[in-house]
């Protein structure tokens, strides 16, 4: 199993939760968050003193699948939250050692 | 406010000794004394509750102007401030601001506020008098109100309540009796028709004095930078100042203090359309100014142009042209502009800008008052300008200076960092997680 965590513009989130539905995907994990990589933050005007931005909202995207769709996962991902502008994000593949369905107790990819 | 007019009075008895001040008014325009005293008194009150509501603004804006973590200390502060200024002007702030003798510096009629019996009616004033004291405590709140905006994020709850009682009970009260109170400043010809110096000039004062002593939030000014403290919510702060504009309309309209002829009635509006007009300009001078010197509009100048219009234009609604209420109320929007940044550079920290809003604009239209009142003369404004700003400088600098000796103003730099909220209120206005 690999978890895909992707970092993208807030804007390509419903892009990339379609493409992702597409594949067969069946859940995400979502979050806000906040960070900087090469895109610099904005000067901003406050009542009259500046002030830079240098933290730059994000998306994080977290979806775990089994180790055959991972490559597909990724691609659509890339595909769909593709700007062609500096910001658009990253994407990471790690290795999950297990998953556990809650309800359940189910484990392994059945879980997912 | 200006002194009710004889005429009403008269009225308001019901005598029928009117031909004396036939000049004044117009029979055809006049109505009986019942209803002049209804009318009247219902000006009070409809202002009255106009002005009250000015407190929220004030919350309003000042919670949505600070940093998420201060949002409930500003709130506490805000609902604290109107009831002490309430009890206060009760207890002795009414008595003082209307000593019942002319010409004075400093006097007190009988205290605690002694309200009418149920049933009875003032009717040798024309108006019953508690709707007027009812008038003249909501703008009492209003000083106060401006105080706590400026002073907000780093100030601990109870000096600043201590310093709200001192405000409402004696600072305030001192400043109104000598112009609406017919003291000495009354006595020179000084103007101030709805309080841009008596008011808003004293709350800025008061502001500008907690400001020194207290100093800047921690970081604001790091190694000759200004730090920019974003507020919390925009759409809160843009509320508040809608709120107060609306209240504005009480504040000014109702400080024709009488409604019981064809003329008041007409004056009101006119009040009313001059009022509203100096905050449009004070509005749009900001925006133009903000995106010429930034190239961006800054929002919160806005909001602040459009207090800045209405201070400007409150020590004289009725006498100025529209062009001439425009060009007041423009002007106020430039100062505060232009201001804010000014204060920055001197270290003086104001959270909401309710120094350049408050007391510069204050100033500004109590001084402008003879280009459209001929009656007024400028020695005369200037002195008074000068007059309260020494006077609320001075006794506001002891009580904070006291405070700060004894209580202590601030909060340790940890609980500063950590916000009021916790420290202070024990409930944040924002709990978002779990």
């Amino acid at each position: 199993m690999k978890l895909i965590m992707a970092i993208i513009k807030p804007f390509k989130l419903d892009e990339v939760r379609e493409a992702l539905s597409a594949l067969g995907v069946a859940g995400m994990t979502v979050s806000e968050v906040k960070g900087f990589g090469r895109q610099k933050g904005q000067t901003e005007i406050y009542r009259g003193a500046e002030y830079s931005t240098n933290m730059v909202p994000k998306v994080k995207v977290e979806v775990v699948c089994d180790d055959a769709l991972a490559p597909r996962v990724v691609e659509a991902v890339q595909q769909a939250a593709n700007s062609g502008a500096i910001g658009d994000g990253k994407i990471f593949v790690l290795d999950v050692g297990q998953a556990i369905r809650i309800r359940t107790g189910e484990t392994g990819e059945t879980a997912l | 406010m200006r002194k009710i007019l004889l005429t009403l009075a008269v009225m308001g008895a019901g005598l029928a000794a009117a031909p004396a001040f036939a000049q004044e008014a117009d029979p055809a325009g006049a109505v009986s004394g019942g209803t002049a005293y209804i009318l009247n008194t219902l000006l009070f009150l409809i202002g009255g509750f106009l002005v009250m509501w000015m407190a929220a603004g004030f919350a309003m804006l000042e919670a949505g102007l600070v940093r998420s973590k201060n949002v409930s200390m500003q709130c506490l502060k805000n609902i604290g401030l109107f009831s002490i200024a309430g009890i206060m002007f009760w207890l002795i702030g009414y008595s003082i601001a209307y000593p019942g003798f002319e010409g004075g510096f400093f006097g007190i009629a009988d205290f605690p506020y002694a309200m009418q019996a149920v049933g009875e009616a003032d009717t040798e004033t024309g108006y019953s008098v508690a709707s007027d004291w009812f008038f003249q405590m909501v703008f009492c709140a209003t000083t106060a109100s401006i105080v706590s905006g400026t002073l907000a994020e780093r100030i601990k709850i109870w000096p600043f309540f201590i310093f709200t009682f001192c405000l409402t009970g004696f600072i305030y009260p001192v400043v109104v009796s000598w112009e609406w109170g017919a003291g000495w400043l009354d006595a020179m010809g000084f103007s101030d028709f709805a309080g841009s110096t008596l008011v808003h000039s004293t709350g800025g004062w008061a502001a500008l004095a907690g400001a020194l002593i207290l100093g800047p939030r921690l970081g604001r000014y790091v190694d000759g930078k200004v730090v920019a403290f974003p507020g919390s919510s925009i759409p809160l702060a843009t509320l508040g100042t809608f709120i107060l504009w609306l209240g504005w309309f009480g504040f000014n309209g109702a400080s024709q203090l009488a409604m019981g002829t064809i003329e008041d009635a007409s004056d009101i509006s006119r009040i009313f359309v001059n009022t509203n007009l100096a905050a449009c300009a004070g509005v749009i001078a900001a925006i133009i100014l903000t995106q010429i010197l930034y190239k961006k509009i800054d929002i919160t100048m806005a909001l602040n142009g459009a207090l800045a219009g209405l201070v400007s234009i409150t020590a004289e609604p009725l006498t100025p042209s529209v062009p001439a209420a425009l060009f007041i109320g423009a002007i106020g929007g430039i100062i505060v502009v232009l201001a804010v940044p000014l204060l920055d550079k001197l270290k003086i920290d104001d959270v909401v800008g309710a120094i350049p809003v408050h007391l510069l604009a204050g100033i500004w239209g109590t001084l402008i008052v003879p280009l459209t009142n001929a009656d007024v003369p400028f020695v005369a404004q200037l002195t008074g300008v000068v007059a309260t700003g020494v006077f609320v400088m001075i006794t506001a600098g002891i009580i904070w200076s006291v405070l700060k000796m004894t209580l202590g103003l601030r909060p340790t730099p940890e609980e500063e960092m950590d916000g009021l909220d916790k420290v202070e209120v024990g409930v944040e206005a924002y709990p978002e997680f779990v």
